[in-house]
């Protein structure tokens, strides 16, 4: 294949990895915006969410499309409920102290995943995708639901940005992000907030889970790459700043894609953390982060 | 209608600063609290607010009790705060933080234009964000942000601190107003002048309790009290 068509390819995969990660870091930087909590767990929830979409399409009869349908929708409600009794059970009982839950939220990393092992197994398996076709390009075909995903992210992130700006829930949010004693005083029950935006980012982790997962099978260590990467995205794109988030998915996506195909995956991961280095040094807030 | 606090205790912690400490504010009154800094004149507005947990006494509006109930749930029954210094919900516009100030009401667009005639200024600024108003807007948009609640009783943290003469006055106007619509106005505020102009009452703060009450008529700037309790 010529240099350009390759190219093309290689941008088109990248492109891929920075829908899935822009939706996992969406729900990373949500839930640390809002709550100041670091949710190392935040991979597993991705996990779990590959790991249902294969139980749900499993257990459901009918057409691939329909199956993988409900598991979209199934999958990542479970994972947000699952993650709902996490917040009442653990987060809250340490009143959301931003060290203690980076620990707490270790541990609940091991127990997720060895839940996933013992009830799962360590076998990777794939789903199904819910359509076959391709897209014939001159130089090459190219999966169709890998197009199906990109669109679907864009989707997601788009109802995302609606509901935070134009929504009650979502003003309800933002106020309790920027001042919870005062949010407390103009009626706001802070505690159901913490769970809503706890929920909401797992529910994106695990969406993002699912989607991946006609395209990468679902094993019960997949969450590592994603937790990692998510937190790389957040650093950059600034937290708190969906716009931001976006911006440095696609950056980390593509350079990833690109430099993985023509060079190595290992560089391309070793130059994602020297660009995290350098933000950290010169642009702490993170390129679209609001000054602290 | 009225406000009745009795043997308040509450502070931070370990911390005890309010000592039992009793107070009350009448619909249609202005009752100023005066002390010298750090006497827990903002704290005692946290605690009944429910914002700070409070260890004995009692809270009542209208006889009902309100200590104890978790922070979320006392400004549906009628208290607003205008905090010490504002406390804005800076990177959200002035549309959003007054939409924050009516969630308990419903948002209801009819008190949104009484809260609006009572601030003129802030009609021409709805879509800015409230964290780039002036130092004067932004008090206007705390007690409007107050009042989209509908109060019946209002807890003003020394809303005039650090403003210019004619802002000031122009939010004092706005405290008369309230007044005269009935609502229970709790202000801390230190300038005597104030004080004078604007309160039916005055309640003197030392260490975490309400030490003496004066009533405003018969008052004048050189009584000792002010002297006593807060140094001027
Ligand atoms: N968050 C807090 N944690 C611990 N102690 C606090 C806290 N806030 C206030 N205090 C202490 O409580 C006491 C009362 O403070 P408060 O702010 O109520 O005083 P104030 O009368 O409002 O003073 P000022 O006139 O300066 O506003 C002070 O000794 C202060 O140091
Ligand atoms: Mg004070």
């Amino acid at each position: 294949m010529a240099f350009g068509p390759f190219l093309l390819l290689a941008l088109m995969e990248g492109l891929v990895t920075a829908a899935v990660l822009a939706l996992a870091a969406a729900g990373l930087s949500l839930v640390f915006g809002v709550m100041r909590v670091v949710n190392v767990a935040h991979g597993e929830f991705y996990m779990l969410g590959a790991v249902l979409a294969w139980a749900v399409t499993g257990m459901i009869p009918g057409p691939a499309a329909l199956t993988f349908l409900a598991a979209l929708i199934i999958a990542p409600v479970l994972v947000a409920a699952l993650a709902a009794v996490a917040d009442g059970l653990i987060l809250k009982r340490l009143n959301y102290d931003p060290e203690a839950t980076i620990v707490a939220t270790i541990g609940l990393l091991y127990i997720l995943q060895q839940a996933a092992l013992s009830l799962y197994g360590p076998n990777a398996n794939p789903v199904p995708a819910p359509f076959e076709w391709r897209i014939q390009l001159p130089w090459f075909g190219y999966s169709g639901y890998k197009l199906f995903v990109v669109l679907a992210a864009l989707a997601v992130l788009l109802a995302l940005w609606t509901f935070l700006s134009r929504t009650r829930a979502g003003l309800i949010m933002r106020a309790t992000q920027v001042d919870r004693m005062t949010a407390q005083a103009f009626g706001i029950n802070v505690d159901r907030v913490y769970m809503g935006t706890f929920a909401l980012g797992a529910g994106l982790a695990a969406l993002a889970g699912v989607l991946v997962v006609p395209i990468q099978q679902a094993q019960y260590l997949m969450g590592h790459d994603p937790l990692l990467l998510s937190f790389i995205v957040v650093i950059i794109g600034g937290l708190g700043s969906l716009r931001g988030t976006l911006v440095a998915a696609v950056v980390i996506g593509l350079s990833d894609g690109v430099i993985s195909m023509f060079f190595s995956p290992t560089l391309a991961k070793i130059l994602a953390t020297l660009l995290v280095a350098m933000v950290l040094v010169l642009r702490p807030q993170g390129l679209f982060g609001a000054r602290a | 209608m009225a406000l009745e606090v009795q043997g308040l205790t509450a502070g931070y912690g370990p911390v005890t600063v309010l000592r039992g400490l009793g107070f009350r504010a009448e619909a249609g009154r202005i009752t100023c609290l005066m002390g010298r800094n750090g006497v827990g004149k903002s704290t005692f507005l946290k605690a009944l607010m429910g914002l700070i947990p409070v260890g004995t006494g009692t809270i009542t509006l209208d006889g009902v009790a309100l200590q104890g109930l978790p922070a979320h749930q006392v400004p549906k029954r009628g208290l607003a705060y205008v905090p010490q210094g504002r406390r804005l919900f800076g990177p959200l516009t002035v549309a959003e933080n007054l939409a924050v100030g009516g969630l308990v009401r419903g948002n209801d667009p009819a008190v949104l234009e009484r809260v609006l005639d009572l601030f003129p200024r802030l009609r021409d600024r709805l879509a800015q964000v409230a964290g780039t108003l002036s130092g004067g807007e932004q008090q206007m948009l705390a007690i409007a942000r107050a009042l989209c609640l509908e109060p019946k009783v209002l807890l003003l943290d020394e809303p005039t601190e650090g403003l210019q003469p004619s802002i000031i006055a122009l939010i004092q106007e706005a405290v008369v107003v309230l007044k005269g619509q009935g609502v229970a106005v709790v202000l801390v505020e230190q300038r005597v002048d104030a004080v004078l102009r604007l309160a039916d009452r005055v309640a003197f703060m030392v260490a975490g309790r309400v030490e003496e009450v004066r009533d405003t008529r018969g008052l004048a700037a050189d009584d000792p009290a002010f002297r006593t309790y807060v140094g001027v």
